[in-house]
């Protein structure tokens, strides 16, 4: 009773500022209502018992992400271009790529309704209290069985960085 | 109705500490806040040979209270051009990120409101940090140009030193093996010594970093008041003023607490494992009674017949606390409580120093100029932070592996450390004095404060 309440209030927030965050016109509202999505995503989250993807995702995404985000709306006035740009009407594009996601969550919803455990809704979930520890149970996964894609995507963020102090660098 | 008045009732049942704590946060912070910064005046009028407030109260015991409801009758102003969403916004995201934070914060053994989270250090870190967006949203949100300039320099810098922040904190949490609060200190009693003490590079860094993050002298850019007025706060007032204020100094709370936690032993008292020192247990209540005696030796000295009751009725409640915490190590039955309220007394005490450290700092240091801040983090603190990581982890593996004494393989690691910490100075020095021969005198334009 209690989990649902959590559950559909949290995606109700989710959902309700992410719609919000694509009509609001002003870019520093979408920015706190993507903000807003992001933390309530976070909270889902947590309610799955994954700790450590919920405090990942706010530290990252709304702790870090986000704020450079500002930083660069305040910085660069975007209000002239984005009154121009905001609402082009590419209704049939958008119409189309909505029901083909549409579709596809669908036919997922509906392929995963024989598997038992396995559909969307979980009729019987193990107590919170017979979990793993949830930290030391991903870092088990990354560090020993998906070791070598961890420490390849480690690289590419490292050669990212490089690149991106490199070309800020002045040339002198 | 009666299904739902029984799911009610259980949740009740099931949740109410965690309810109370929580009303018990959101009450007794304000207060704490206020005295905190009455401290913080008496600290900077004792150092500058003052007297500091003296009016409201003995002593200006009163003047938060007085403070608070001045700020809460005050005229509540909103600029014409704000955009008064996020104008309202902003001091509430503040206030309630540090409030939050406070959530995850064990004062001691029996006072936690999220009880053994698997991520609790980061929980308070992460949550904490979300404080940021009500600077840098009410900043943008007044329209003026200080405030946008401070919420641009806050940015900036605390984007910089969470960094810092994060890498040193990783250099303790490394050696604790966790990020439960609880086992965290449990940790540090297993090991018998202080994790501040095994890695005090680390320590140091999150000194200074959160220093930083605090937005405290001498890194209060954001809010430098002889060059931006009052920075992101400049078009506030009254009671939104109030929650920023309040948010601010939670804030310093927080900090100090996951200080203590991960490089101060948390709740445990001075050397945990010694039995001879068993009689330190008896500190608390002895430092509260002597508090009270001194209280009630200076309540016949009070020039008003109202502050003399004052300071008796100050002088009473330190003699009951004091009892309280002198009960349960008399009497045999209530044994049970003294590590809880030991515990609380010492974790207290713990932050209150470090916040005393903060305060220190701020009536000795001079304002740092924004291009040099951003330099200590990013040229000297971030690559110190990270090289104090790669020690600590080589340290443990020594440990570990080589069945190295942990003091020696920690000792080597630091010293290496150390001397990598020289290297940066010096090449700051020869890049500062580059820079210097390079830019004529009269074209410190050229210096990008933003930089990084």
């Amino acid at each position: 009773m209690l989990d649902k309440v959590i559950f559909f209030f949290f995606a109700g927030v989710a959902i309700l500022s992410a719609a919000l965050m694509v009509t609001r016109r002003n870019a520093i509202h979408s920015a706190i209502f993507l903000i807003t999505t992001l933390l309530a995503t976070a909270g889902i989250f947590l309610q799955l018992r994954a700790e450590f993807l919920f405090i990942a995702q706010i530290i990252l995404y709304v702790g870090g992400i986000m704020v450079l985000f500002i930083f660069v709306i305040m910085l660069v006035n975007l209000d002239v271009a984005l009154h121009q740009i905001q609402f082009s009407r590419q209704k049939w594009v958008a119409l189309l790529v909505t029901l083909a996601l549409a579709a596809e969550v669908g036919v997922m919803l509906w392929s995963s309704r024989g598997i038992p455990g396995q559909g969307f809704l979980l009729p019987n979930a193990a107590p919170a209290s017979q979990l793993p520890a949830n930290t030391e149970a991903l870092a088990g996964r990354l560090f020993d069985a998906y070791l070598l894609p961890f420490e390849i995507a480690s690289v590419l963020l490292l050669v990212a960085m490089v690149g991106a102090v490199v070309m800020a660098k002045k040339r002198t | 109705m009666s299904p739902t008045l029984h799911a009610v009732i259980a949740f009740l049942q099931t949740w109410w500490v965690e309810l109370v704590s929580g009303v018990v946060i959101v009450a007794v912070v304000p207060l704490i806040t206020g005295y905190m910064v009455l401290m913080e005046r008496k600290l900077m009028a004792d150092m500058q040979a003052r007297l500091g407030p003296m009016r409201v109260g003995p002593h200006g015991l009163l003047q938060p209270i007085a403070d608070a409801v001045k700020l809460l009758i005050k005229e509540d102003i909103i600029p014409d051009d704000a955009d008064k969403m996020v104008f309202w916004l902003a001091p509430v995201v503040s206030m309630t990120a540090a409030l939050t934070a406070m959530a995850g914060i064990a004062f001691g053994p029996a006072f936690e409101v999220a009880r053994d989270i698997n991520v609790g250090l980061l929980f308070i870190v992460g949550v904490s940090s979300l404080g940021l967006f009500g600077i840098v949203l009410g900043g943008w949100a007044s329209n003026s140009h200080y405030s946008i300039m401070g919420a641009l320099r806050s940015t900036a810098q605390l984007v910089s030193y969470e960094t810092a922040a994060g890498l040193a904190l990783v250099s303790g949490l490394l050696m604790a093996g966790t990020l439960n609060i609880r086992a965290i200190v449990d940790a540090q009693y297993s090991s018998g010594v202080w994790f501040g003490f095994l890695t005090p590079v680390a320590f140091f860094i999150y000194a200074v970093a959160s220093i930083a993050e605090t937005n405290r002298a001498p890194f209060d850019l954001p809010e430098a008041e002889s060059e931006l007025v009052a920075g992101y706060m400049t078009e506030y007032s009254g009671f939104r003023w109030a929650c920023y204020f309040l948010g601010e100094y939670a804030n310093m709370i927080v900090v100090g607490a996951v200080a203590t936690t991960l490089f101060l032993g948390g709740w445990l008292r001075p050397f945990p494992r010694v039995h001879w020192l068993n009689w330190l247990d008896a500190v608390p209540a002895l430092f509260t009674a002597a508090v009270g005696v001194y209280c009630a030796l200076r309540a016949g000295k009070q020039p008003v017949r109202v502050q003399v009751w004052f300071m008796w009725a100050v002088a009473l409640a330190c003699f009951a606390v004091a009892l309280i915490l002198a009960v349960p190590l008399a009497v045999a039955p209530l044994k049970f409580m003294v590590p809880g309220l030991n515990g609380a007394f010492w974790f207290l005490l713990k932050i209150t120093g470090y916040i005393y450290l903060f305060m220190w700092l701020r009536f000795t240091l001079p304002r740092y100029r924004f291009d040099q801040l951003m330099h200590l983090g990013w040229y000297i603190l971030i690559p110190l932070a990270i090289v104090n990581v790669l020690a600590v982890g080589v340290a443990m593996i020594l440990e570990m592996e080589y069945g190295w004494n942990r003091w020696l393989a920690l000792i080597v690691t630091t010293i290496l450390t150390l001397a990598t910490a020289l290297f940066l100075l010096r090449l700051n020095d020869k890049r500062a004095a580059a820079a210097t021969s390079a830019v004529p005198p009269e074209g410190p334009a050229t210096e990008d404060s933003y930089a990084g």
